[in-house]
């Protein structure tokens, strides 16, 4: 017996709208049977998983502090697989934007004026972007696999910081323990709130960022070629548009977005350049990308989402002892239900017995 | 949908109701860098926590949170813990210091504990063991038993807890055998069996024939059992990875210090800005079992321990020169405190150079 994925003749278009609500409802139904099978109440596992975190004003800055970087990466991302290349190292270019824009603070802490914080983030920008230039340099030039090429250099960028903030960026004043100087406070990202909570100013600029790329994939020209290349190259070809300029704008927008993600949570929300700057966010926001629907708009919701199973697996493993890899577990099931339900609005299943051989001649 | 919801609404209903029950306890909080079951510095924290509840159960609840990051998720972790109801908050790895440091300022009115670090505050006391005093005495049996003379030390990263402790280890080798050599291999995590067992390999190779480590995994351990040279365990007794390879391990202790404290805490003796730094004597460490060695190493190795926790015998006492030749300690000079918490330099005859 064989299954075959046949293409549907047509997609129906109310179930392509609510499949990632379809993906969530799966993901709450699946967490039910886990947290059964692990002995605890589920109804009351979920509330503290889904509810209580959006509960108290304080509570909601956490939530905002998470999903800000899950925003921004998942924003440049969802250009860049729209346009069919496979960022997979948005990690490493998260850490290389919060190293560039770390230098200013870090080489020169005197210079502390109303440029100091643009600056930070236009070094982040380029530093995340020059990140993203290397697989795609390598794509066009040697036609090399970008998925390998990207998530490799993730793992160059995660020893590099780790060198750095052990090495030359260490505080001198540090007792030999690792991480730079604290930033002044010119050089963090201001509280949007200060009096109810510790959420800064990165959540504020993924949103603009994300309503910049919207009107970017709809209204301008190069939305469109995105869109063309990514659906046919063929077709693109046609129309003169290039496909390796193509492939160097996905990463140069994808790169740079999660470096100023990156500059963003260090300079925001930790203060100082630290041997790790990241619980995984560029990896994170791949699943934001695609639950969003691989628009800018969707990414939004998608990375609220995302940062509640954050929050909620502290939770409950605060008030009933579940694991913290639970919360894993949730993020996997969700991109699993999400890719899953896609398939199936694209493509029904076919069940074929027999030979194998004869059925296939 | 409804019926689910009005089930939910139920549920957390009766969760609250019976929650102010409970309201009465005083309550303790853990913060984690690893698993409770890593064989080695969470879990002795654990056991810790897990005395706390058999000593003072009836008065007292404790909560823990586990595998939490050091960085702005534990900002969060604590202020969670703070804002949830806790009287005291112990936060038991060296990176939660900061975090610790800016939560207690939002939270006047609760007492934090911070395990290792050097930074207090009204509300924040430090607490840390006096691991050196045991690194001495398995530095001391490496040197009697060597054949090579040359002992594999598997560290972690190069904070001065750690560069301390393999000063201590090298000092205690060669209180019995001056030219003991000692090889260091930086993995750069505090957890990672694959890792940690691949720098025991690499030491072994290179003709060591003793291993210690200041990482917590058992990796190194089952290397040890794996290619029949001797170990010692770390934090925790590893018996069970190295049956013919642990001779002793450096046991933590941390169940005693939390009683103290959280009673203290409640009775409100309780006071913050305060550093402790608890050795031997105090029972914060403690040597597991002498095994896998001669008697008369053992007895050797017991005489040490004795003269440590009386006090006779101090591990840094002069001479001793620093890696570069130069004199560090004189004769019968002793280090103080602040220069070990510092400690950033090897002392003679350290085979590595430490990073910068």
């Amino acid at each position: 017996m064989r299954i075959e994925l046949i293409k549907r003749p047509q997609q129906s278009a109310l179930f392509s709208a609510v499949s990632p609500l379809l993906a969530l409802g799966l993901t709450v139904l699946a967490g039910f049977v886990i947290f059964s099978l692990l002995g605890k109440p589920p109804l009351e596992a979920l509330y503290i998983y889904f509810v209580e975190p959006l509960s108290e004003t304080w509570q909601l800055h956490e939530l905002a502090i998470k999903a800000a970087p899950l925003i921004m990466i998942a924003v440049g991302l969802s250009v860049c697989y729209r346009s069919n290349n496979w960022n997979i190292g948005a990690e490493g270019q998260f850490i290389l934007g919060g190293i560039a824009g770390s230098l200013i603070p870090i080489l020169m802490p005197g210079f502390q004026n109303f440029l100091t914080l643009p600056l930070m983030l236009l070094f982040g920008f380029i530093g995340g972007a020059a990140m993203g230039a290397v697989p795609a340099l390598l794509k066009t030039r040697f036609n090399t696999n970008e998925i390998l090429t990207s998530l490799m250099l993730v793992y160059v960028a995660q020893l590099f910081l780790d060198w750095l903030a052990r090495g030359v960026f260490r505080d001198p004043n540090g007792n030999n323990f690792p991480g730079s100087i604290r930033f002044p406070s010119a050089a963090r990202l201001p509280e949007i709130i200060p009096s109810q909570g510790s959420a800064h100013l990165g959540i504020v600029l993924a949103v603009i960022a994300a309503a910049i790329v919207w009107v970017m994939m709809k209204y301008l020209l190069r939305g469109f070629e995105v869109k063309v290349l990514g659906g046919s190259p063929r077709a693109g070809r046609f129309a003169g548009f290039s496909s390796s300029r193509m492939v160097f704008f996905a990463f140069i927008l994808s790169g740079g977005l999660a470096g100023l993600a990156g500059i963003c949570e260090v300079s925001g929300a930790i203060g100082q350049l630290r041997e790790t700057i990241s619980p995984g966010y560029g990896f994170a926001a791949i699943i934001v990308a695609f639950l969003g629907r691989l628009n800018p708009l969707g990414a939004i919701a998608a990375g609220f989402v995302l940062a509640l199973t954050y929050l909620g697996g502290e939770g409950a493993q605060m008030s009933l002892g579940i694991s913290d890899k639970v919360a894993r577990v949730y993020q996997g099931l969700l991109l699993f239900f999400v890719l899953g339900c896609d398939t199936l609005i694209h493509y029904r299943i076919r069940l074929v017995f027999g030979d194998p051989v004869k059925a296939q001649g | 949908m409804k019926k689910f919801l009005f089930a939910l609404t139920a549920t957390v209903a009766l969760t609250a109701a019976s929650g102010a029950f409970a309201e009465d306890k005083f309550k303790a909080c853990f913060i984690y860098v690893g698993s409770k079951t890593d064989g080695g510095w969470t879990q002795a924290h654990d056991i810790g926590r897990q005395m706390v509840d058999k000593e003072l159960g009836d008065k007292v609840e404790t909560v823990f949170l586990e595998n939490v990051p050091e960085g702005p998720d534990a900002e969060r972790a604590i202020e969670r813990f703070a804002r949830s109801g806790c009287g005291i908050i112990f936060t038991t790895s060296f990176g939660f210091m900061d975090p610790t440091i800016a939560v207690a300022e939002k939270f006047p009115d609760v007492k934090f504990e911070h395990a290792t670090g050097y930074k207090t505050a009204p509300n924040v006391t430090t607490y840390n063991s006096r691991f050196y005093e045991g690194r001495y005495i398995i530095g001391q049996i490496a040197g009697e038993v060597s054949k090579t003379g040359v002992a594999g030390y598997i560290a972690s990263f190069p904070i001065p807890e750690v560069v301390m402790g393999i000063n201590s280890f090298l000092l205690g080798a060669r209180s019995v055998n001056p030219d003991f050599k000692l090889k260091v291999v930086w993995v750069n995590t505090w957890f990672d069996a694959g890792k940690e067992a691949d720098a025991a390999k690499a030491l072994i190779d290179q003709g060591v024939d003793v291993i210690t480590q200041h990482t917590d995994s058992t990796g190194p351990m089952q290397v040890a059992e794996e290619r029949g040279i001797k170990a010692f365990g770390q934090a925790f007794d590893q018996i069970e990875a190295g049956p013919n390879a642990q001779m002793t391990a450096i046991e933590d202790t941390w169940g005693p210090y939390y009683v103290k404290q959280i009673k203290a805490a409640m009775d409100g003796t309780w006071e913050g800005g305060k550093s402790t730094w608890d050795g031997l004597k105090d029972g914060i460490l403690s040597m597991a079992p002498y095994t896998n060695m001669p008697d008369e190493v053992k007895a050797q190795a017991e005489k040490t321990q004795a003269a440590i926790e009386s006090g006779e015998l101090h591990p840094f006492t002069g001479p001793v020169n620093k890696q570069d030749g130069t004199v560090w300690l004189k004769e019968g000079e002793v280090s103080d405190d602040g220069t070990l918490l510092g400690m950033n330099f090897y002392v003679e005859g350290v085979d590595d150079k430490l990073p910068q």
